[in-house]
């Protein structure tokens, strides 16, 4: 068989960044499709390579595998520290995935400094890979704000006409909560120094510290949990940090606003799951219902305000805030059910979403136009495209054998546990996402035709982008077992933290 | 002895048809316009799966007929679908005496109207589509019927809305047909917000999800009334979604709007019956809460007697159906309501059959009509359309409650239980049966007796095999009431592994109910008769305002419409351009221009004159000085 390495973590968390840097050596005047190709192969790569690392991963014991450490800046103990748990698995898998995906959809649209964008987008795969399995607070620090910048060059240089205020604006808000986030992370070594007597930034050395005193709400554990979840809260986004992302999404290129509804919003939900809620149990348990609350309203609030949209990348960018508002609910339903359901919810909005954001683009592609209303009775002109324009809606509103449903269902019942209230809030979102999702099909594929003159059928590129996509939509629906195998036990790890609180 | 894999080959057998005409379309139609898949090839198709698969089920019914009550049970248990802690979810299917009912009544009605739609659909530029979308629909209908846990129901219950939302939008290029099929997924969403309440209390509560397991969980459950309570309320407002009543039946009227055999077989013969087959088969719940069940008698009753008020004044033939079908699930519900489930699923089972063949017969009319629906063009059928004529007036006499058709047995038999429930329940219901009987003789009058209203067009009877399911089904709308007689009902019998023991005390009722109750009937259809004998279409109504209320369906639509559709239309555009946009966004914004504006401030200070500098530093100086000054003394 085989024989891996240790470090192949390592390996294909740098392997993008060192292909990209490959091509910045080519002469720029060659073809777009070749430098596209070029990505794509990287990218495929990339993606064998984490299957290795799926393959070599057992998850029985939850314990962190492929772990590769090495002492980085000794003065302060930080290490270069990464590992794959059941948490961060799929999430890098995800990611691995929807990459060569993002390249590949890029190919008709990109056509200046075409070197530079490949090159951003694998640079930008890099740091959400490593983002994934830092176990180092500082390193996670890193490789979070080394997304930011591939992602702000992405939507600033190719993105729609108001990309300039639209990528500061993305920028900041995002900034503004990874500084706090910044400053609780060195408070919280600052405590390691003082409890331990050494310095570490390493995760499983913060886990050891107790954090206690302060009077009621004004401990540290409530606020430095602050400080991490205004972080993780923009990224998610959650009610009412949302307002960059209708701006991002719709002035960003659509590799752009695929990659950030199905990965970069992911990060908000992984940073709950893997810091906030073993770090600081107790606040997590403090704000439960706040944040539970919150997740239900976005839920209804994102489906709303998607109903009133007439441009079609904002409809989904809201529909995002609706669906991400699941993934809170669950998260901090605080059981194996809700956590489980959020994480499975996060891997699914990353498929939905991201074939929508795809077909967007591909009817903008088409018609250079967004606009719902520009659109009608696509179903005759572009049949395929309808088909998995359909299949893609059928799991936006959660149809059982669609991978939503099992995500909210697990959610509601883990919510109903916890809060019946705020489920039934949340539950209501099936009505509302209904709604406005089967408003956004009727007004675009039914209806009669002819507002839209010369709109070719889907080609054999576009078919092959979103065939995976939905076969992978139903799979996840009617196999969740086999994403649950791997994660279990380190969900388990997770819930027994609570379990001792309670 | 055929096995549980003969079980899963009757479900599967709809669904390789739906893989069959599915691909066969694709590959042969969607890409070019040109038609290839030609509907007498994809209804063969369709028709046949249709076919095994019925020949499967009755097989099972035979099957176990010979064997002893407890023995009919045929178990498959699939594969886990959803595993997690306690969560167990199998994809079981689970095959009894009440199932095996409806399995039989769904793939032989659904086989009919199968071969019946190749007549029907022959014109159609894409009949590879609407078999397929058929095929999935009798597919996920037999997932519901057959699930042995909720989740494996709900999967069924919302794959046949998905199918009914293709269905009523079949001629998509339609606006009006497409929202349509919008609105009746919508809902039944409003119905399925409900179901999925009650299937998380049912699993707080009890552990778990499998019906089997539940039924002994609630044996032995303490202290869960209050929980029961919620738990069927809850399942039944997913029920009313399905089953369209007050206040969500609104959407059935509008479903008319898709291929009349789609009216049959989905919104008449099958799918709206799952609310009954879903309070039949928790019966052991329902029962423990009486005031679920009190809720729904009335609810049911309501629905029946408002239904039929409205289908007194409608024109369109498929209107009157629908409203008559509404009216009909209001019976199914009053019976269960009363707590006799087990009428209720036998006015399912008749009315199964007696509506199909009327939709059918509706659809043969319209067919041969060249697509007119409105009853004052018609008249006169007779002439033209001998079979058809004959068939429907079988049915018709069947919904009326004429013995011994059919719909008189199972009719009665609610109402026979409704009386003991409360009077009041069984006055509606009488009233109902005799509007049930005028409106249907005006709807029979008006398409097949009197004169010609239609000099201009040609009308043609239709090819035998749209003729030949409306045979089959006229026999089973005279025959199918002698499962049920009174005193000596077999399918109360059939249904006890599900239903327990049902006790009767002959109190000498019977006689004088059953008579009023044909009496009610003769009576609307005598006064139908001679309202409709001289029908002119011009000629004013006996009541103008309330007829005009009537036609307009009670105007609810447009009630619902202003109350939520543009609340919730206010409400978003509220929520996005003020709440999303002037509050939050105008927030962000505040916060950056503050920054901005700081700035501003601070830049005041820097005005790059080397001595305003020197100053400073000399003030900061002697500040620092005096406080260390101010220290040390």
């Amino acid at each position: 068989m085989f024989k891996v390495s240790p470090s192949l973590l390592t390996l294909t968390i740098f392997f993008p960044l060192f292909w990209g840097s490959l091509s910045l050596w080519l002469p720029n005047k060659w073809r777009a499709s070749f430098f596209c190709t070029f990505a794509f192969l990287g990218s495929l790569i990339t993606c064998i390579l984490s299957l290795f690392l799926y393959q070599g991963f057992s998850g029985e014991t939850g314990a962190f595998e492929w772990v590769h450490s090495r002492l980085w800046l000794r003065d302060f103990g930080i290490y270069y520290e990464v590992g794959v748990d059941g948490m961060s698995l799929w999430l890098i898998l995800l990611t691995t995935f929807f990459v060569p995906f993002a390249i590949l959809c890029s190919l008709p649209s990109v056509q200046k400094q075409v070197k530079s964008y490949y090159f951003l987008l694998l640079a930008l795969e890099t740091g959400m890979l490593g983002a994934f399995a830092s176990l180092d607070l500082f390193l996670f620090y890193i490789f979070w704000e080394a997304m930011l910048i591939p992602m702000y060059f992405l939507i600033g240089i190719w993105g729609g006409k108001e990309r300039i205020y639209a990528s500061m604006k993305f920028f900041l808000y995002t900034l503004v909560g990874s500084l706090l986030m910044l400053s609780a992370i060195f408070y919280l070594g600052y405590e390691q120094v003082v409890q331990a007597g050494y310095h570490s930034m390493k995760f499983s050395d913060l886990l050891q510290l107790k954090l206690e005193g302060g009077y009621f709400f004004l401990n540290p554990q409530n606020l430095l949990f602050l400080g991490f979840a205004l972080a993780f809260a923009i990224k998610v986004p959650l009610f009412p940090f949302h307002t960059w992302l209708p701006d991002a999404h719709v002035q960003a290129p659509t590799a752009g606003s695929v990659i950030l509804a199905s990965i970069l919003l992911k990060m908000g939900g992984y940073g709950f799951l893997r810091f906030a809620f073993p770090l600081f149990p107790q606040a997590v348990m403090y704000f439960q219902p706040l944040f539970m609350g919150l997740g239900a309203f976005a839920i209804v609030y994102g489906a709303w305000i998607a109903l009133a949209q007439t441009d079609m990348k904002k409809l989904v960018a809201y529909s995002s805030v609706s669906h991400m508002g699941y993934v809170i609910l669950g998260l901090f339903s605080l059981n194996e059910s809700g956590m489980m359901g959020a994480y499975y919810q996060m891997l699914n909005h990353g498929l939905t979403a991201g074939a929508l954001f795809l077909m967007v683009g591909m009817l903008y592609e088409r018609s250079h136009t967004r606009e719902i209303a520009a659109f009608g009775g696509l179903a005759r002109v572009m049949p395929w495209f309808c088909v998995f324009f359909f299949l893609v809606t059928l799991s936006a509103v959660a149809l059982p054998g669609t991978s939503s449903f099992i995500g909210e269902f697990l959610i509601l019942l883990g919510a109903w546990q916890t809060a019946p209230f705020w489920s039934a809030l949340g539950a209501s979102g099936v009505i509302f996402g209904a709604v406005y999702m089967l408003t956004f099909f009727e007004k675009v594929a039914l209806g009669p035709d002819g507002k839209q003159k010369g709109m070719g059928d889907l080609s054999l590129r576009e078919i092959g982008l979103l065939v995976p996509l939905v076969v992978a939509i139903f799979s996840m629906g009617f196999c969740p077992n086999f994403f649950f195998s791997k994660m279990k036990s380190s969900f388990g790890r997770t819930q027994q933290i609570f379990q001792k609180h309670f | 002895m055929m096995g549980s894999s003969a079980m899963v080959g009757m479900v599967l057998f709809p669904w390789m048809g739906f893989l069959i005409n599915g691909l066969g379309y694709w590959f042969f139609q969607s890409s070019s316009h040109q038609k290839k898949w030609s509907s007498a090839v994809a209804g063969s198709i369709g028709t046949l799966c249709m076919l095994f698969s019925c020949v499967l089920a009755w097989n099972f019914f035979f099957q176990f007929l010979g064997l002893p009550a407890e023995a009919r049970v045929l178990e498959y248990a699939g594969f886990s679908w959803i595993s997690l802690g306690k969560l167990q979810v199998d994809l079981g299917l689970r095959l009894d005496s009440l199932s095996s009912l409806f399995v039989c009544v769904i793939t032989l009605v659904g086989s009919l109207i199968h071969l019946y739609s190749i007549g029907y659909m022959k014109e159609d530029p894409t009949p590879g589509k609407f078999f397929a979308y058929l095929n999935l629909f009798c597919f996920f209908m037999l997932i519901l019927v057959l699930g042995d846990s909720f989740p494996v129901v709900f999967l069924g219950w919302e794959g046949v809305g998905l199918c009914s939302y293709l269905l009523i939008g079949y001629w998509y290029q339609d606006q009006a047909k497409a929202q349509a099929g919008k609105k009746a997924f919508l809902v039944n969403r409003i119905g399925d917000f409900g179901f999925l309440l009650g299937v998380f209390l049912v699993f707080t509560t009890f552990g778990t999800l499998a019906f089997e397991p539940l039924k002994h969980a609630v044996l032995n459950a303490v202290g869960v009334e209050r929980s029961i309570q919620w738990i069927c309320g809850l399942l039944f407002v997913g029920c009313m979604g399905k089953s369209a009543q007050i206040p969500l039946y609104i959407w059935l009227p509008d479903a008319m709007a898709g291929p009349t055999p789609v009216s049959a077989l989905i919104h008449a013969a099958t799918m709206v019956t799952s609310g009954i087959y879903l309070v039949t088969r928790l019966n052991f719940l329902f029962t423990l809460a009486p005031w679920v069940l009190h809720t729904m008698a009335w609810v049911g009753a309501f629905t029946a007697f408002f239904a039929a008020s409205i289908a007194l004044c409608q024109r369109d033939i498929k209107k009157v159906l629908a409203y008559s079908t509404v009216s009909q699930l209001g019976y199914m519900f009053l019976g269960c309501g009363v707590g006799a489930f087990g009428a209720g699923v036998f006015h399912v089972i008749t009315h199964a059959f007696f509506k199909a063949l009327l939709f059918l017969g509706a659809g043969s009319v319209i067919h041969g009509m060249h697509e007119e629906q409105d009853l004052f063009k018609m008249g006169g059928l007779r002439k033209e359309m001998p079979h058809t004529f004959l068939m429907v007036a079988l049915g018709w006499l069947a919904i009326c409650g004429i013995p011994p058709f059919s719909g008189f047995f199972s009719k009665d038999e609610i109402l026979g239980h409704a009386f003991h429930g409360s009077w009041g329940l069984w006055a509606l219901g009488v009233i109902t049966a005799a509007m049930t009987a005028f409106y249907m003789t005006r709807f029979f009058y008006l398409a097949f007796l009197g004169r010609s209203r239609h000099a201009s067009v040609h009308v043609h009877e239709s090819g035998w095999n749209m003729l030949m399911p409306l045979q089959v089904l006229g026999f089973f709308s005279v025959f199918a009431g002698f499962l049920g007689i009174p005193h000596a009902s077999w399918l109360e019998h059939w249904l006890e592994p599900i239903l327990g023991l049902s006790i009767h005390e002959p109190n000498g009722m019977e006689w004088p109910l059953m008579f009023i109750s044909v009496l009610a009937a003769v009576l609307g259809m005598t006064w139908s008769f001679s309202k409709y004998r001289r029908f002119d279409p011009c000629e004013a109504q006996a009541f103008p305002r309330l007829a005009h209320f009537l036609e307009h369906q009670g105007y609810v639509n447009e009630g619902l419409h202003t109350l939520f559709v543009v609340a919730l239309q206010r409400v978003s555009f509220f929520a996005w351009s003020v709440l999303d946009i002037k509050w939050i966004d105008g927030f962000v914004l505040g916060v950056s221009s503050l920054a901005t504006q700081l700035g501003g401030l601070f830049r005041l200070l820097q005005t790059g004159v080397v001595q305003h500098y020197l100053l400073m530093v000399l003030m900061g100086l002697l500040m620092s000085t005096g406080y260390w000054m101010y220290v040390q003394g």
